[in-house]
């Protein structure tokens, strides 16, 4: 492992503990006030942590409230950990070329040196023509790019990247992530994004913060497949019900109400009354105004509280629910916020496993 | 984005107040005589006095002025409230208080005053005196305007740069002063204009004895004793001096 | 053009006063049958014996009351040629008060008083001042007033009648100013009026300069020409000149008029 953090700071409520492997790109999920940009902040160094201990590449960052060990607290410009957000950053007076340029002006490297390595970046990112320039005179696009080359160019052990592509435009973002996908490779990150798409396209694996605590963590795959956090299955586009494994089904209460999701079982197969979850996909379910009779399908009551276009379909929310139904079911059941009606879905569309 | 027109009444009143005085210097100037009493020996070696001070007030006021507007904006410990109310309190102060602060400090019987003269320096009636006396009302200034450019410039730029691997000093240099340095500028040229100014201070402090201690302010009080005109020759070459300095912040602000 | 612009700006200050609405001043108080008040214009070394005078004149002339602007004589003289409102005129010198006449703007001035210089130096004499050769010392903190104000100007006769090469390391504009550096030891020492010197109370101490050397000045007092209250006025001037404004101002440490 070449990162290993286990952090509390006790003011913003948060105790974290995770790994980092050599060359891995871990994405940090969750949602907002759940702790993220704090554990970025503690692994930066901007922010002493209570107790806790942070090692990167064998090396005590920090070692805090530790019987037995000696305090440490590594200044931000030792610790060989570049951070990369949401703005680019760059510095406004000086020029593109000099801003990637400054990590290894400041390490000691020569002048020729460093713009010879900010060079080399810039080509890497692909915005070498623009290494004259001042960062007013480029998109925020380029700028962005050019920021990842200023991290990257100050050989960080650690990259830190805090949602990188959320300032910028939508046709900007899928280059830059394809950038980022190709020179975060081999790289230890960490990612800390609200987009499923960088965490499948940028991260090895997925870690789920919620309440200042990881409650789930696994390969991007699995945890976007078969998520065991409200959280990963909203980022996953996913609904789960989560309740009590009884007599063959997840005993839930939704709404007030108990009922029972019956659905397919994965292996391992829950124990009786053990924690489950039911987990089904927008697409699976139907809307109802009544309640249907005959094939045994899960119904679910519910009171419509936002409809909203889904690729060429109207995804209909009920709370934490969603379904996707077409145009023509929505105007031909008049549906709008406050219709009462039911989601139904097949057995066989819901996957039920335990949660841990 | 509208400007309710009825504000243009007070705007204009207020605009008229400021300006209606410098219009009336500018009447009152006796023209025929003015090279003449501009020239004098006196005049001459008040106005070298107060430029030669209030640069070099300046020059105190940035070198210990910018670290003390660091440490305020970017630094947190007890007592730090206070320590700026004290630190920005010649603003409000009446100079003549500052001056009498300052004679119990580096008078001859003041605080520091017998240390000095130990080491056989005389700080009352010297330039000296006068440039203490400057720097002690124009370093709020610089401190205010630059703490304020600090503080809006974030410390974001700050802590990439140490994520970059740069040490506290090579980020203070490289990236903390270049951004701040507009508000610097500025802040400088306000403590200039201040010791420019500054009469109440040095005449308390410092004495007045031409070519020493006698700056422009002096001489125009003295000289309004026996010649009127020539004080208010001497008040018009203040106004351009000042109108000049503050020209050229506007220029270097706007373009940096 | 300079009336014009004079105009202008008593114009704008008159229109802020206004916009502020302070009515209420003297003139009113007059017309309401209460008090009379008459504004006596004076150098400041007449400040403690006027205000003395003052109480005994209010408790004389019922309803009446006196307002004193105290400041430099030049700085009186030059606000009385701006238009100020004053009823007596009363300087140091006698330079000031002919400005004065020379514009007409006040009667014909009676000197009431004179003054001489006296050397100032801190409590226990600490360079040791026996008499005024002693001020040509080396390396004596020696502070005048400004040959342009009356004091510095009085300094300059003595040092001309003495025969001394003074070298001040500060001419200062007032005899405060002198008096300041010299009561907190800044100066070692100065030469002001003898009853600045008085007035000064355990401040400052007094070494005599020889009335062969002495300057000697001249107080002179008048009536000013567009008084509202010209009786009060003359009668104030009458006052100062009685055995009672003299005999306060023998106590301040004045000298009788030649």
């Amino acid at each position: 492992m070449t990162l290993t953090v286990d952090a509390t700071v006790d003011e913003r409520g948060v105790d974290v503990a995770l790994e980092v492997a050599e060359g891995e790109t871990v994405a940090l999920l969750g949602p907002n006030g759940a702790g993220k940009s704090t554990v970025l902040s503690v692994l930066a160094g901007h922010l002493v942590p209570d107790r806790g201990r942070v090692v990167l590449d064998g090396r005590v960052l920090t070692s805090l409230g530790r019987p037995g060990e000696r305090r440490t607290q590594v200044a931000p410009h030792d610790r060989r950990v570049s951070l990369l957000a949401q703005e680019p950053l760059l510095f406004p007076h000086l020029t593109v070329l000099d801003n990637v340029a400054f990590g290894p002006r400041s390490t000691g490297v020569g002048r020729s040196g460093s713009q010879e390595t900010a060079r080399r970046w810039l080509e890497e990112v692909g915005v070498a023509d623009l290494a004259g320039r001042r960062p007013s005179e480029i998109s925020g696009g380029q700028a962005q790019r050019a920021a990842v080359a200023r991290a990257l160019a100050a050989t960080p052990s650690l990259m830190l990247l805090d949602e990188p592509m959320a300032a910028l435009d939508v046709d900007v973002a899928p280059q830059l992530r394809q950038t980022l996908r190709r020179v975060l490779a081999e790289r230890t990150v960490l990612l800390v994004t609200h987009d499923v798409l960088d965490a499948l396209l940028l991260a090895d694996r997925v870690v789920v913060l919620e309440d200042g605590a990881v409650v789930e963590q696994g390969p991007c795959a699995e945890v976007l497949s078969r998520p065991r956090s409200t959280f990963a299955a909203r980022v996953a586009g996913l609904n789960m019900l989560r309740g009590t494994w009884r007599d063959g089904a997840v005993e839930v209460v939704h709404g007030g109400r108990s009922m029972r999701v019956e659905g397919i079982a994965a292996d391992p197969v829950p124990g009786e009354g053990e924690e489950a979850v039911a987990v089904f996909g927008p697409s699976a379910v139907s809307v109802f105004l009544e309640a249907p009779h005959g094939s045994p399908r899960n119904l679910i009551e519910v009171t419509l509280s936002d409809l909203a276009p889904h690729g060429g379909q109207v995804r209909v929310r009920a709370d934490t629910l969603s379904a996707d139904v077409s145009v023509r079911a929505v105007s031909e059941l008049d549906l709008a916020p406050g219709t009462r009606a039911y989601f139904v879905v097949k057995a066989s569309e819901v996957a039920v496993y335990r949660t841990r | 984005m509208g400007v309710p027109r009825w504000l243009f009444v007070p705007a204009l009143l207020g605009a008229a107040f400021v300006l209606l005085p410098l219009v009336a210097i500018v009447a009152r100037t006796p023209w025929s005589r003015f090279l003449e009493l501009i020239t004098s020996e006196s005049s001459r070696e008040a106005l070298a006095l107060s430029l030669r001070t209030s640069a070099t007030s300046t020059l105190i006021c940035v070198l210990l002025g910018v670290p003390m507007a660091v440490v305020l904006a970017r630094t947190s410990f007890r007592g730090q409230g206070i320590l700026r109310s004290l630190v920005l309190l010649p603003l409000v102060l009446p100079p003549v208080v500052g001056g009498i602060a300052l004679l119990y400090t580096f008078g001859r019987r003041g605080l520091l005053g017998e240390t000095f003269e130990v080491l056989g320096l005389q700080v009352a009636f010297s330039t000296t005196a006068v440039v203490l006396a400057q720097t002690f009302v124009a370093m709020p200034f610089l401190v205010v305007s630059l703490e304020g450019a600090l503080r809006s410039a974030g410390r974001r730029y700050e802590a990439v740069a140490a994520s970059l691997g740069a040490r506290p000093t090579t980020v203070f240099r490289r990236v903390t002063l270049p951004l701040v340095l507009p508000g610097l500028a500025s802040g400088a040229v306000l403590a200039f204009a201040r010791s420019l100014g500054e009469f109440g201070a040095t005449i308390t402090f410092a004495g007045s004895l031409q070519g020493i201690t006698r700056t422009l302010p002096l001489e125009i009080y003295l000289r309004r004793e026996t010649d009127a005109e020539a004080a208010v020759a001497l008040s018009l070459v203040l106004v351009v001096v000042a109108v000049v300095v503050i020209g050229f912040a506007r220029q270097s602000r706007s373009a940096v | 053009m300079k009336k014009t612009s004079a105009l202008a700006v008593t114009a704008l200050v008159a229109l802020a006063a206004a916009a502020c609405g302070s009515g209420g001043d003297e003139s009113d108080a007059g017309a309401d049958g209460g008090t009379t008040t008459i504004t006596v214009f004076a150098a400041a070394s007449l400040t403690s014996t006027f205000e003395e005078l003052a109480t005994d004149f209010e408790a004389e002339n019922d309803g009446v009351e006196i307002q004193f602007n105290f400041a430099g004589s030049s700085d009186l003289v030059a606000q009385l040629q701006e238009g100020a409102p004053a009823d007596v005129l009363a300087t140091a010198d006698e330079a000031n008060m002919d400005k004065a006449t020379a514009d007409d703007l006040v009667g014909t001035p009676t000197l009431f008083a004179s003054n001489t210089l006296e050397i100032a130096v801190p409590p226990g004499n600490p360079a040791g001042i026996t008499s005024v050769d002693d001020l040509t010392a080396d390396g004596l903190n020696l502070v005048l007033c400004a040959p342009e104000v009356p004091c510095g100007a009085a300094a300059e006769a003595v040092a001309e009648a003495a025969d001394l090469d003074l070298s001040p390391v500060s001419e200062e504009q007032s005899v405060t100013d002198v008096l300041a550096k010299v009561g907190t030891g800044e100066a070692d020492a100065g030469l002001v009026y003898v009853t600045d010197v008085i007035a000064a109370g355990d401040d400052v101490e007094g070494v005599e300069v020889p009335d062969d050397v002495n300057a000697v000045n001249l107080y002179p007092v008048a009536t000013v020409a567009e008084s509202e209250e010209a009786d009060l006025a003359q009668a104030f001037v009458d006052l100062i000149l009685a055995p009672t404004g003299q005999d306060a101002l023998a106590d301040a440490g004045f000298a009788p008029a030649p």
